[in-house]
């Protein structure tokens, strides 16, 4: 800790400033959430008075219009689902690439980082072709399809920690008869746990706000949360103002108390994904 | 061991390959040939060498229109979110009182996905412009500037803490030692901190760059593209000549393929540009 001068005392005076216009949008649209929806356009920056006070109108609004809370399972499943399986497979993967030696093996590896800087517009139209096509537009066909086009920054940041992993250890459990299969789940996930939990942050703050994905391969029949949202819009102007921010609102609650639970993971998750990224 | 590990290729590689290839090494390969084809189903392409290419950049303004429209954006944006992150790292890396709080909530954005945050400043912007009779898509202005200040309270967090990081393991000696040699606080960041945080600054450009480029979700709640289309980036311009009118499916992969070309190349001179002035403590 730092003394308390008077230029210390100044920057925390701005930084606190500076903090308050950070939560300001958010709070913003939670004052607005409570406004009936035609007093949100006219004037947002201004409290409910019992004129416009909706109490909570626009969250009943919401919920039945988008199926809020349809929506959040989808959310949930896929995002758990995408997450747990990219972490077991890509872990696997990167291992067995770190250790296997060959040229077809550092193919593969290659192939993965290159995946990484493909911008998704590139295979949007053929990779939701192809998707219906095998009938893989359901909620576990697109925890498959994260599996596929999430594996690239996965199974690098894995292929970096793996390799760093002492070779000694994993011959004297060979020598103790130790086959690969165990060995993995014994040894070498474990050492790798902290890099897992980086992994699974970065793809859950990527797959929980994903739209364009969701929406082409599954969207018709599934809404997931920015999904809701969106449907939400409508026609330019002709929209509920008061139901759309009521449900973001309701998609915000959940990012904030999944952050005020993670935040030191997901702070540690975010270096770390950089630095390797 | 290892040649028992290849063994068992099935377990470890096979699940991930096999989703890698069908959903990512396919999709990129018919791409790129569908690119040079004429078809509304994947099954009816017709060869038409570059036509689509051509048409691409010469049929209507709309692409060259979001590519300039990006690049103007991207440019803006990577030099004000690196800026305010490195100013808010350096604040926040001198061990003051509510570090932490300070750290949380300039972070907190970052979590809120692109089509939530998209509607938030469309709220906030359209209140601002309220008094004057106008709203965001008024003036593609408008549009643009309300992006550039949606990204940055987006981005601003993470980049800080990757900035932070970077200025925290800068050895407190080499400080010290050029307190006592009598060196200033502007030469101490200049000279030291600045050059040894190079690494930092290669990574944070690059992430602000790329996520620059790649924009969609934000650009389509914040204003979908209007006025007219004149506030589209690359990425919507893309999904609306897919699905905006039928028969421009090839246009589409076409602009697709040169999309990814552009981001591709930008990406590795910017790492090689910026990894060039990395240096050694």
């Amino acid at each position: 800790m730092e003394k308390l001068s008077f230029k210390n005392i100044l920057t925390i005076i701005f930084l606190a400033l500076l903090s308050l216009v950070f939560i300001a949008p958010v709070i913003i649209v939670v004052i607005n959430s409570f406004k009936g929806q035609f007093f949100i356009a006219d004037s947002p920056f201004t409290f409910p008075n019992s004129g416009t006070f909706s109490g909570f109108e626009n969250y009943i609004n919401g919920i039945e219009k988008t199926d809020f809370f349809g929506a959040f399972f989808y959310s949930l499943v896929i995002t758990i689902g995408a997450v747990g399986l990219i972490v077991l497979c890509t872990s696997m993967t990167a291992w067995y690439l770190a250790r296997v030696k060959g040229k077809l093996s550092s193919l593969i590896y290659y192939l993965f980082v290159f995946s990484m800087i493909v911008p998704f517009q590139m295979v949007m139209f053929t990779l939701s072709k192809i998707a219906n096509t095998l009938r893989f537009d359901n909620p576990l066909g697109l925890i498959l399809i994260y599996l596929g086009f999430g594996a690239g920054l996965s199974v690098f940041i894995f292929t970096g920690f793996a390799r760093a992993i002492p070779l000694e250890i994993e011959e004297a459990a060979t020598v103790d008869g130790c086959g690969p299969v165990r060995m993995f789940f014994y040894i070498i996930f474990p050492i790798l746990r902290p890099t897992a939990v980086t992994v699974a942050i970065l793809n859950a703050m990527w797959i929980w706000n994903d739209y364009l994905l969701p929406y082409l391969i599954i969207g018709s029949d599934y809404k997931t949360i920015p999904i809701a949202v969106q449907y939400l819009q409508g026609g330019y102007g002709s929209r509920d103002m008061g139901a759309l921010m009521a449900m973001l609102v309701l998609s915000i609650i959940p990012i904030i108390i999944f952050y005020l639970l993670c935040q030191k993971y997901i702070i540690k998750g975010v270096v770390a994904g950089a630095v390797k990224g | 061991m290892h040649s028992s590990l290849k063994k068992h290729f099935f377990i470890f590689l096979l699940p991930t390959l096999i989703a890698f290839t069908v959903f990512f090494i396919v999709p990129f390969v018919l791409g790129v040939y569908l690119s040079f084809t004429e078809f509304t189903t994947v099954s009816n392409a017709q060869f038409v060498g570059f036509q689509n290419y051509i048409d691409a950049f010469t049929g209507d303004s709309t692409f060259l229109n979001a590519l300039w429209f990006t690049v103007k954006f991207a440019v803006v944006s990577i030099i004000t979110v690196n800026l305010f992150a490195f100013l808010l790292a350096l604040a926040l890396s001198k061990g003051l009182k509510g570090t932490n709080l300070f750290r949380a909530v300039f972070f907190m954005p970052n979590l809120i996905g692109g089509i939530v945050l998209g509607y938030i400043w469309q709220v906030i912007i359209n209140g601002i412009l309220l008094p004057y009779g106008v709203d965001l898509t008024f003036n593609a202005n408008y549009g643009f500037w309300g992006l550039v200040v949606l990204t940055n309270w987006q981005m601003i967090g993470y980049m800080m803490i990757i900035y932070i990081a970077g200025i925290n393991n800068i050895s407190p000696q080499l400080i010290e030692a050029a307190k006592i040699d009598g060196a200033t606080p502007f030469q101490i960041l200049r000279k030291i901190t600045l050059p040894l945080t190079m690494p930092s600054f290669t990574i944070c450009t690059f992430l602000t760059l790329t996520n620059s480029f790649k924009l969609f979700d934000q650009n389509l709640a914040l204003t979908a593209g209007a006025p007219g289309r004149e506030t589209s980036m690359l990425a919507l311009d893309i999904y609306n000549t897919f699905y905006g009118r039928i028969g421009y499916e090839g246009v589409g992969q076409a602009k697709g393929v040169v999309f990814f070309l552009l981001v591709a190349v930008l990406a590795l001179l910017q790492v090689y540009l910026t990894r060039s002035k990395e240096v050694e403590a």
